[in-house]
């Protein structure tokens, strides 16, 4: 293929094979193996929740006890967020950020094998506590103590298996954000980086803020359930509430972190497929910085019933909605690209549509959870449940599945199946909604979340959530097949397939080769 | 517009009705019984309302633009971007929306947190899984555990209407009344929560926090716990009974009384037969959301109750258990009378296992001892007798 490109591809003296991927130091290849990894976990935690579906389907105890139900619920929150999400937009960061400013590689390309290869580490540690006396833990995703004090070995090896991600989303943070301080192609200001690039550079500020913060919350419940301290205990002059505290002041910048890169990836695909720039590019990068900013001071609005003053209340009710704005700035600059665009709906712009739409509805019913009277009512429900769905599955997962199409052309050479990506979309969008938008309703009927049974009055609502459930699910094996067989073949994808793409990535050939820019690229 | 047209509308495909035999499609708060609760709900509809607006406002554009400037029927982009006035509008006018919705909200927030003046104050506590009310300065303390029956949630019998919401004690409170609930906990986290009064307060132990409510009219109200607390997480409701005061002073009467009953039974002696009858009904409230009714247990996490029955488990059950003299080779021993008694009443240590000797009265740990000891292939014949538990209780204090 003929490419005004410099490719220099002498270096391609690397192992092949198993070893291939085990000794690389090769952003794409880490890249690879995040997106892949991320993709196996996905799968995994939501066969955990078809189980919880399936539980669920009707009133009564019909397939598993309270015990592995509670393991189950915890498990699934635990892997899709350390184990899908994060490594998700961590395989994007790899793929893209060198691609995009114009840089050879990685900054600590060793670094950034060390950093994919904890996290399988840590997926074996966190997998096979199943299988220890009295299961995995059960004690919910945000490990409060005293119940999480009472559990048994599982609960010792998920705190490691949690220091240990976060040891690599630490290395991992380092090294994007001294590729993007040190690397860009000369020219290329701070002002003038793709916009993905600027939300991957404050995300790693947020983790590097909050990982540590949460590896001490546990190393705190470590030597409370071992070494006879006394952090959360009451009888030992400590306070649980303090554990809420300081896990919640890594939660909710957790939450920013694997929501900020989807703003990311959304971006970049409607600007790309509305064939205009995106409208407001400064009040972006401002409007993710305030959201950072913000994302700090707003933790306790998760624990409004613990019996907080009424003056935090007050606080963080405040700060919580005042996220609002920069959150309305993004979805109105959204809006405004598409305005007077020349638009087409292929498979990355109908996933970026449907994510700023369920989005917001995620966001306005964080602002209803913001309301301390009505959350009172709400918190610990289904309602929550709902909440956090639209954010975090047609939020997050859902831009990670558009930003998949979007760049598999790229990362591949191949165009995926038009036809079958479409079908896995609206699949996804309707199954989603069909699952997660009644659970509004059970919320607000007040079916509290977290229980294995259920009264009468909510079983004609699960019901339908449970089959819509299994649709989702189902749906995610069309997309990996839609993605294998992309892999595999099909029509060749030329450097640039997207007439409106305008970032680096798309100056080279598809795939790219496997060591690019080795000389940077000029910048207008 | 009825609620059942705007379920109908709202959902799905007709197959999902098909076999819905008590088809119920509630889609707000529960209907509100206190003043705070109708603030709530007034609330959640305001702004649910200005949510709708504002989607519909910004979504109609959108959708506009979607449609009418396609490629497709061939709209041309056009290369505009930035817009600093419009900018500063779109950021300032959410900003004032915001303020109208804080502002209702903060008097709200005043209103549900002044806890003052109760005319009645009812101490909480809760327990992995039931509820304990205690009626301060009025001597009446009472645990409220499920009355659901096991066969209900194993799917061996038809559930009742009140499945899962239901228990053997309400809390009772008078109308009119400003009661206060104080709140905590003797194990984990639990929450207190009843939806038509607009009342969640995490029962915390180690700590005392307060809410409170004033019902308005008499009817029973029906809630959960709300804070995950381990297995019995999904079964441990909390009913609230509410009745005018004069019948609520009634009905303190008759607790007084039957408090004074049962400590007076503390000291009769009781047939083995009596002990098992009433011990089953304190194991199935108390204990068999972890043993199982079955007195089985639940594998590698709780203990079954039956000599010989095997049973493995980390070190931190077993050595408990094997210390005591309940455990041995992998398999359950029936261990002494008085370790048996120590167990039920003090519980273990480090493990799941809590004590009963605060919540249980006299004679419902003698008569669960005695129960477990005669029931599922144990056959020891032991009698243990309410006085041999007070005789306990002393040197405790």
């Amino acid at each position: 293929m003929a490419t005004s490109i410099p490719v220099h591809d002498s270096h391609e003296l690397h192992p092949s094979g198993f070893l291939r991927w085990v000794t690389t130091t090769n952003h794409k290849d880490i890249g690879t193996l995040y997106l892949w990894f991320s993709f196996a976990m996905f799968l995994f935690a939501g066969a955990l929740a078809m189980l919880i579906r399936t539980e669920l389907f009707q009133p009564g105890l019909q397939f598993f006890q309270p015990m592995f139900f509670n393991q189950l619920t915890t498990m699934h929150g635990l892997i899709m967020i350390f184990g899908a999400i994060m490594p998700a937009f961590v395989g994007f960061a790899n793929w893209l950020i060198p691609l995009m400013i114009g840089a050879p590689d990685m900054a600590f390309p060793r670094l950034n094998n060390w950093s994919f290869w904890l996290l399988p580490m840590a997926a074996t540690l966190l997998l096979t506590s199943f299988f220890v006396p009295g299961g995995a833990v059960a004690g919910g995703w945000t490990m409060y103590p005293p119940l999480f004090i009472q559990g048994g070995a599982a609960y010792d090896m998920t705190i490691f298996a949690i220091h240990i991600m976060g040891i690599s989303s630490i290395i991992g943070s380092i090294n994007i954000i001294t590729t993007i301080f040190n690397m860009r192609a000369p020219g290329m200001t701070l002002m003038k980086m793709p916009i993905f690039v600027w939300t991957w550079l404050i995300t790693a500020f947020l983790l590097i803020a909050v990982m540590p913060v949460l590896a001490s919350v546990v190393t705190m419940l470590l030597t409370d359930r071992h070494f006879g301290t006394s952090f959360f205990s009451a009888a030992g002059g400590g306070d649980p509430v303090m554990f809420q505290h300081i896990f919640w002041f890594f939660g909710h910048p957790e939450v920013y972190i694997m929501i900020l890169p989807a703003f990311g990836i959304l971006s970049t695909i409607i600007p790309t497929f509305s064939r205009k720039p995106l409208f407001g590019y400064h009040s972006m990068v401002y409007a993710t910085a305030s959201i950072a900013f913000l994302s700090f001071i707003v933790w306790a609005h998760h624990m409004f019933t613990v019996g907080m003053p009424v003056s935090s209340q007050l606080f963080f009710m405040y700060s919580t909605m005042l996220i609002a704005i920069p959150t309305g700035v993004k979805v109105f600059n959204w809006t405004a690209t598409m305005w007077k665009g020349s638009i087409t709906f292929e498979t990355p712009m109908l996933f970026a549509i449907a994510v700023v739409c369920l989005f917001t509805i995620g966001g306005f019913s964080g602002l209803v959870l913001a309301i301390v009277p009505v959350d009172i009512q709400l918190q610990d429900t289904y309602y929550v449940v709902a909440h956090f769905h639209y954010v975090l599955f047609s939020g997050a997962a859902m831009s990670i599945m558009g930003g998949a199409y979007y760049w598999l052309p790229k990362w591949t050479g191949h165009m995926y199946d038009e036809k079958l990506g479409q079908w896995h979309f609206w699949l996804t969008t309707i199954a989603f909604n069909m699952t997660f938008f009644p659970m509004h309703f059970l919320g607000l009927a007040g079916m509290p979340r977290r229980i294995p049974d259920y009264a009468l009055q909510f079983a004609d609502f699960n019901r339908i959530i449970s089959i819509s459930g299994f649709v989702l699910g189902a749906s995610q094996l069309l997309f990996l097949y839609t993605v294998i067989k992309c892999v595999r073949g099909g029509q060749p994808a030329g450097a640039k397939p997207w007439e409106g793409a305008e970032t680096l990535e798309w100056t080279l050939p598809s795939p790219p080769p496997y060591h690019s820019f080795e000389t940077a690229p000029a910048i207008k | 517009m009825s609620r059942k047209t705007l379920s109908l509308l709202s959902a799905f495909p007709i197959i999902f009705f098909a076999s819905a035999t008590h088809a119920e499609y509630q889609l707000n708060l529960q209907t509100p019984a206190t003043p705070i609760a109708h603030e709530i709900y007034q609330l959640h509809n305001l702004i649910l309302l200005v949510c709708l607006f504002i989607f519909i406002v910004v979504f109609g554009v959108m959708f506009y633009a979607l449609y009418k400037h396609r490629k497709a029927v061939g709209h041309q982009a056009v290369q505009f971007h930035e817009n600093t006035r419009l900018e500063i509008i779109w950021t300032i006018i959410p900003f004032f929306i915001l303020i109208g919705m804080a502002y209702p909200t903060t008097k709200t927030i005043f209103a549900m947190r002044n806890a003052g003046h109760p005319d009645i104050s009812i101490k909480v506590t809760g327990h992995q899984w039931m509820w304990e009310y205690e009626y301060i300065s009025e001597g009446v303390r009472y645990l409220s555990s499920s009355s659901t029956p096991r066969d209900q949630i194993d799917n061996k019998a038809d559930k009742g209407e009140h499945y899962l919401l239901e228990v053997d004690h309400p809390m009772v409170v008078p109308t009119g009344k400003k009661v206060r609930v104080l709140l905590t906990s003797t194990d984990v986290i639990h929450s207190w929560w009843l939806p038509q009064f607009g009342v969640k307060q995490d029962a915390i132990p180690g700590f005392i926090h307060e809410a409170w409510f004033q019902v308005e009219k008499p009817g029973t109200y029906r809630g959960q716990c709300a804070e995950l607390c381990g297995v019995g997480h999904g079964f441990m409701p909390i009913v609230v009974e509410a009745m005018a005061p004069e019948e609520y002073s009634a009905w303190l009467a008759r607790q007084k009384a039957s408090t004074a009953e049962q400590a007076a039974a503390s000291s009769r002696t009781f047939t083995l037969d009596e002990l098992k009858a009433q011990g089953e009904k304190a194991f199935m409230a108390n204990c068999a959301v972890c043993h199982q009714a079955t007195g089985q247990g639940t594998a590698g996490v709780f203990p079954p109750l039956i000599d010989g029955a095997p049973f493995s488990a980390g070190k931190n059950m077993t050595d408990p258990l094997t210390e005591r003299g309940f455990w041995k080779a992998d398999k359950i021993v029936l261990g002494p009378k008085n370790r048996h008694l120590d167990i039920v009443m003090h519980g273990i240590p480090g493990t799941p296992m809590p004590g009963f000797s605060g919540q249980l009265s006299d004679v419902d740990i003698a008569a669960v001892i005695s129960y477990e000891r005669n029931s599922w292939g144990n056959h020891t014949g032991d009698v243990i007798q309410p006085a041999e538990v007070s005789a306990l209780r002393k040197p405790a204090g």
